[in-house]
């Protein structure tokens, strides 16, 4: 802070931090922030050694206010758990001409299902989806874990002790969701309906597949994952 | 009918399942999903299965199953229901149908939840931030990157209804006639689309007068959809398809079909 004896406010402070995180960044993490700036830098950044939740959230509040009454295109939405900063989605159009991305590649129908099934259902096995979609999904839940939409959450105790796996954090964050408990009707569609233990299902058929291939790649995609994640935590 | 002189394989992996062709065919008929007709939908699900053989689609097994499934459903529903009762327990159960109408409807709400996901993601496309987004690029296809707009099952639909119109009066002095490749059939799709800008389907196959030739063509179609050099739109839920080429076409695959 070179600028002699400026000192900024607590949402100037916000703001600086919202800008530059590479992920959403929750509350708890803001004021994480403010101590340990008091702590390792002391100075002025004692200042802000007592700054509580209330404060940060407050100050997140003003920083959205700002932004809407400037109407710079900017804004701050809640995302994962956290908050970030991003653009207005009424100036996409030109970003994506600037970005050179005037074809978002988005996921295909059988992804978004098979997305759909574990969002609702983790921790899910493999052999769980393919009864409700009624068709393997080993290719497509390798495409998701490298995009690192899903991730191996364990291992069930069923026989085989099949993967389980359940949405990562960059799930919440592509869809521009908060929570999964945002997503419609989740109650309704998170438990079996009446459970019928698949007697004759194409699931029992197909769970009969050794999954070392998909588990093999699972555990490598899920490291990736923690490692991205250590990086947003860290 | 075999399409014994096969010059160019079309590798169309169908990631939609029976399910998806069965929920299909209950919508475009119309049909009650808890009172299917099972003959009916058994007839109509066994012909689609029939052209995607005969295209030579690679199919999952589990197409093969519900086939069986089907039949055996169908078989069960001409006995009296005192006497197929007695396999089951469940008095729920005594409709034969019972298991599968569950999964169809099950499968039906996970299919309106990804289109809201496919709604979230249209609006979050919009969205820029300076964090590290996903991008399904080009080296990570999510599952076939080009009939999101439209169904195989409807492409299939307009294939069916182009053989019909062909039904018997195939002109025999066309099965004699010459014979097409899928590498020329590309060729000349493409060299249509240059003049006309697109094509409906419907007007694709109108002027063919063999089986042959509109095999030909379709494997075609779905060959150039599979490069991502055309796309297939659909006017408004069981409306017109139409094929036009896709933005980032240019690349001229004719000359590597032609070898």
């Amino acid at each position: 802070m070179s600028e002699a004896g400026a000192i900024p406010e607590l949402k100037a402070i916000v703001g600086a931090v919202l800008f530059a995180s590479r992920a959403p960044v929750t509350v708890d993490r803001l004021v994480q922030v403010f101590h340990q700036a008091a702590e390792r830098i002391g100075g002025i950044a004692a200042g802000f050694a007592q700054v509580g939740r209330e404060e940060v959230a407050a100050a997140i509040e003003q920083v959205r206010a700002d932004l809407a009454a400037a109407g710079i295109g900017l804004r701050i939405a809640e995302v994962a758990h956290g908050y970030r900063l991003e653009s207005d989605p009424a100036c996409g159009p030109w970003v994506r001409v600037h970005l050179d991305r005037m074809r978002p590649q988005r996921l295909s129908p059988p992804a978004l299902e098979t997305l759909a099934i574990i969002a609702y259902r983790q921790p899910v096995t493999r052999a769980e989806i393919e009864a409700v979609r009624g068709v393997a999904v080993d290719q497509i839940l390798r495409n998701l874990l490298d995009l690192q939409l899903i991730r191996v959450t364990g291992r069930s105790d069923l026989p085989g002790r099949p993967w389980l796996f359940g949405t990562t954090q960059r799930f919440l964050e592509h869809f521009g969701l908060n929570r999964i408990e945002d997503l419609p009707g989740v109650d309704e569609l998170r438990r079996r309906e009446a459970q019928v233990a698949a007697p004759d299902g194409c699931g029992a058929g197909l769970a009969e597949k050794p999954p070392a291939e998909v588990a093999a790649l699972a555990a490598g995609s899920a490291a990736e994952t923690r490692e991205a994640m250590g990086h947003d935590a860290g | 009918m075999p399409l014994a002189e096969r010059d160019y394989q079309v590798r169309l992996e169908v990631f939609e399942g029976p399910l998806d062709l069965l929920l299909y065919l209950i919508r475009r008929e119309e049909l009650n999903i808890y009172d299917i007709p099972i003959e009916r939908i058994t007839a109509q699900y066994l012909d689609y299965l029939d052209m995607m053989q005969m295209l030579d689609l690679s199919i999952a097994g589990e197409f093969l199953v519900m086939a069986a499934t089907l039949m055996m459903i169908k078989s069960r529903m001409l006995l009296p229901p005192e006497k197929r009762a007695a396999t089951v327990e469940d008095e729920e159960e005594a409709d034969p149908r019972w298991d599968l109408v569950r999964r169809l409807v099950e499968y039906k709400k996970f299919k309106d939840a990804a289109r809201f996901l496919e709604q979230l993601e249209r609006r979050q496309s919009d969205v820029f931030t300076r964090h590290e987004v996903v991008e399904p690029g080009a080296e990570v296809p999510v599952g076939p990157p080009t009939l999101a707009d439209v169904s195989i099952f409807d492409l299939l639909g307009a294939f069916q209804a182009a053989l019909k119109r062909i039904g018997a009066h195939e002109d025999l002095r066309e099965i004699f006639a010459e014979r097409f490749t899928v590498g020329e059939k590309i060729d000349e799709l493409l060299e249509r689309l240059r003049e006309q800008g697109e094509v409906s389907v419907t007007r694709l196959f109108e002027r063919m007068r063999s089986r042959h030739e509109i095999v030909v063509t379709f494997l075609a179609m779905l060959e150039l959809i599979r490069l991502q050099q055309i796309e297939a739109v659909q006017r408004g839920t069981f409306g017109e398809i139409v094929i036009r080429p896709t933005a980032d076409a240019g690349v001229s695959v004719g000359a590597a079909s032609d070898e």
